[in-house]
């Protein structure tokens, strides 16, 4: 086999160490997922910009208080109470990319980039997270909380997000097996 | 408030459940004067489409007036509206096409993950239908919430009785795009299976669009007749060999365009309409294409295929190499309702369209589980059922 890789972004790689090579701390797992959004870019980077946002389309985020321009404290949902850290931004160009780091014990660290998509075709967003190894503090919380694989939390966190920008709303309805009272 | 719920198969009954609410910006809540059940609704009864839950509010076509709106709908209190049965937001990169249907935005998060599983997309939102598509409660009932109340409902001026315009949520452009989507050309020869209210619609709809002929393919003496009443060729699939006779109708080449309009229950004694009845009961299959086949088969070379009948799951035996080696296109989908309210609610005003044709039966809605039974047990009589809440029998 060649060494000379495709154009796909490594973290769809079929090879586990491709896979996990965007980790900006060697974190030992890493997603990531694009989604269309018909907004701007300089619109979608301020609202992700401001962390302090996050917490309406995050299902697990508690909140994030942001302290200054580049430190921020992160409260999450655990199983059994809270999780909580410090992020620093690591890197920022406006209306482009933003990537965050936990400093401390619980090892994640996020990146999202802003780019134009085809034309009509909005803005592409791209979010990579990574996180501790499979079966760590963070991937087992999250697998607990919400019975699924943090993948598709994180997917369901974008989606929101895109609703958010799009519609100025998230998509909901009712609970829709509430009991009948006849 | 009263409403239809779903419990399995055949199993559908009037409760007593909570109102619906508000709970985003755009949403407006709607008293329903008048809904219908449609063959997606049986669909559901016959338990062919997986994910619905006990207690899931159906009802999809419905009307009604305008009870309380959020800060964001554009509605007002007592305005009259049709509600398209696709929830689409309007503003995402498929609503921006028209392809409302396509909607990114109009099913909660939750929900999507196995629509991208088995589609490769996350279906989007529709009223009363699966938790595929959202898990919304539907208007089968007296109140429900809808979600961008800005974009869907179309508002019908006084006058117009409820009876000509609620058609408009769902069969009326079901139909219509069913014949947009065969591509009629001037001396077109269109077939349809299925005189259910989409094919008749559709055959309504061909011969607006120009069509030189319409032929219409079902086992129901009365559904053919309605056809008939539209100009339509008839085809009684049970007393004549659909295929032979299609041949005769076109000297031998095959209607220009076909239309499906009967979906995934088929009926018919047909040797692969068994085999895939065997298969979906024994959940080796899922759907049960015969028409579609037939339709395939039937068109001519270099002709247009439109489905808007239901298909849900994996088809076995799909005439593939019909389909390449004729260089058919198929055009499908459900249906882009809001692309085409204004057009239609202008042509039924001006008397263009009949819709009222259709209605058989009209019942309170209390009795609804009642409209069930007869809209499946006596199809050939009974072609559409309305619903209205508090509908007092003469
Ligand atoms: N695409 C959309 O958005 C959309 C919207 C509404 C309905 N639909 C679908 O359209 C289809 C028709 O809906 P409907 O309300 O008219 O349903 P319906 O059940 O009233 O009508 C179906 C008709 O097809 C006939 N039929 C059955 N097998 C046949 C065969 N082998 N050959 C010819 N005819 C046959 C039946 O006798 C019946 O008259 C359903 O699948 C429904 O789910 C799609
Ligand atoms: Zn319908
Ligand atoms: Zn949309």
């Amino acid at each position: 086999m060649s060494d000379v890789r495709d154009d796909a972004p490594s973290y769809v790689s079929k090879d586990s160490d491709v896979q996990t090579s965007e980790a900006q701390g060697g974190e030992g797992t890493v997603w990531g997922h694009t989604v269309a959004i018909m907004r701007p870019r300089e619109e979608l980077y301020a609202y992700w910009r401001d962390f302090a946002n996050l917490a309406t389309f995050m299902e697990n985020i508690v909140s994030v208080d942001v302290a200054d321009a580049t430190r921020s404290h992160w409260t999450v949902k655990g199983p059994n109470g809270n999780y909580e850290w410090d992020s620093v931004v690591t890197e920022e160009r406006p209306g482009e990319l933003i990537a965050w780091e936990a400093q401390g014990d619980i090892k994640n660290s996020g990146r999202v980039e802003f780019r134009d998509g085809p034309p009509g075709h909005g803005t592409h967003v791209r979010a990579v997270l990574a996180y501790d190894p499979p079966g760590g503090l963070i991937g087992k919380a999250i697998a607990t909380l919400t019975q699924k694989e943090p993948q598709t939390s994180s997917r369901r966190d974008l989606r929101r997000f895109k609703q958010l920008m799009e519609t100025g709303e998230i998509a909901t309805t009712t609970p829709p097996n509430r009991e009948p009272h006849s | 408030m009263r409403a239809l719920t779903w419990h399995g198969k055949h199993d559908v009954r009037m409760e007593t459940v909570p109102d619906p609410e508000i709970l985003n910006p755009r949403d407006a809540i709607i008293k329903i004067t008048s809904t219908a059940i449609c063959g997606s609704d049986l669909h559901l009864y016959d338990a062919y489409i997986p994910t619905l839950q006990k207690g899931d509010i159906l009802g999809h076509e419905f009307m009604g007036e305008v009870m309380d709106v959020g800060p964001k709908s554009t509605l007002k209190k007592g305005q009259r509206v049709v509600v398209p049965f696709t929830i689409s937001c309007g503003s995402c990169f498929h609503c921006s096409k028209q392809q409302y249907s396509a909607c990114d935005n109009g099913n909660p998060a939750e929900n999507q993950d196995l629509g991208q599983e088995l589609y490769g997309e996350p279906m989007s939102g529709l009223f009363g239908y699966t938790h595929l598509t959202g898990g919304y409660p539907g208007g089968q009932a007296e109140y429900v919430r809808v979600p961008f109340s800005d974009v869907g409902p179309i508002v019908i001026p006084d006058g117009m009785p409820d009876d000509d315009v609620l058609f408009l949520s769902d069969i009326l452009p079901t139909g219509w795009m069913a014949a947009e989507n065969a591509m009629i050309e001037p001396g077109d020869t269109v077939a349809v299976w299925g005189c259910g209210p989409v094919g008749l619609f559709a055959v309504q709809a061909a011969f607006k669009m120009g069509a030189h002929r319409v032929i219409a393919i079902d086992h129901f003496p009365h559904r053919l007749e309605l056809a008939a009443g539209f100009g339509a060729l008839t085809i009684n699939f049970e007393q004549t060999d659909t295929y032979e006779a299609l041949m005769e109708f076109t000297g031998g080449i095959g209607p220009d365009a076909v239309i499906d309009a009967v979906g995934l229950e088929a009926h018919g004694f047909f040797a692969d309409n068994v085999v895939d009845q065997i298969k979906a009961s024994t959940f080796l299959g899922t759907d049960r294409p015969h028409a579609l086949r037939q339709a395939i088969v039937a068109c001519r070379k270099g002709g247009r295929v439109s489905v808007p009948g239901v298909y849900g799951g994996f088809i076995d035996k799909f005439p593939f190499g019909a389909l390449m080696e004729k260089g058919l296109t198929v055009k499908t989908g459900q249906t882009h309702v809001q692309k085409y309210l204004p057009q239609l609610l202008e042509m039924i005003g001006n008397k263009e369209l009949d819709t009222t044709f259709l209605i058989s039966h009209r019942l309170p809605l209390e009795q609804a589980a009642e409209g069930y039974r007869m809209f499946k047990n006596e199809q050939d009589t009974c072609t559409k059922v309305v619903l209205k809440p508090g509908l007092e029998l003469a």
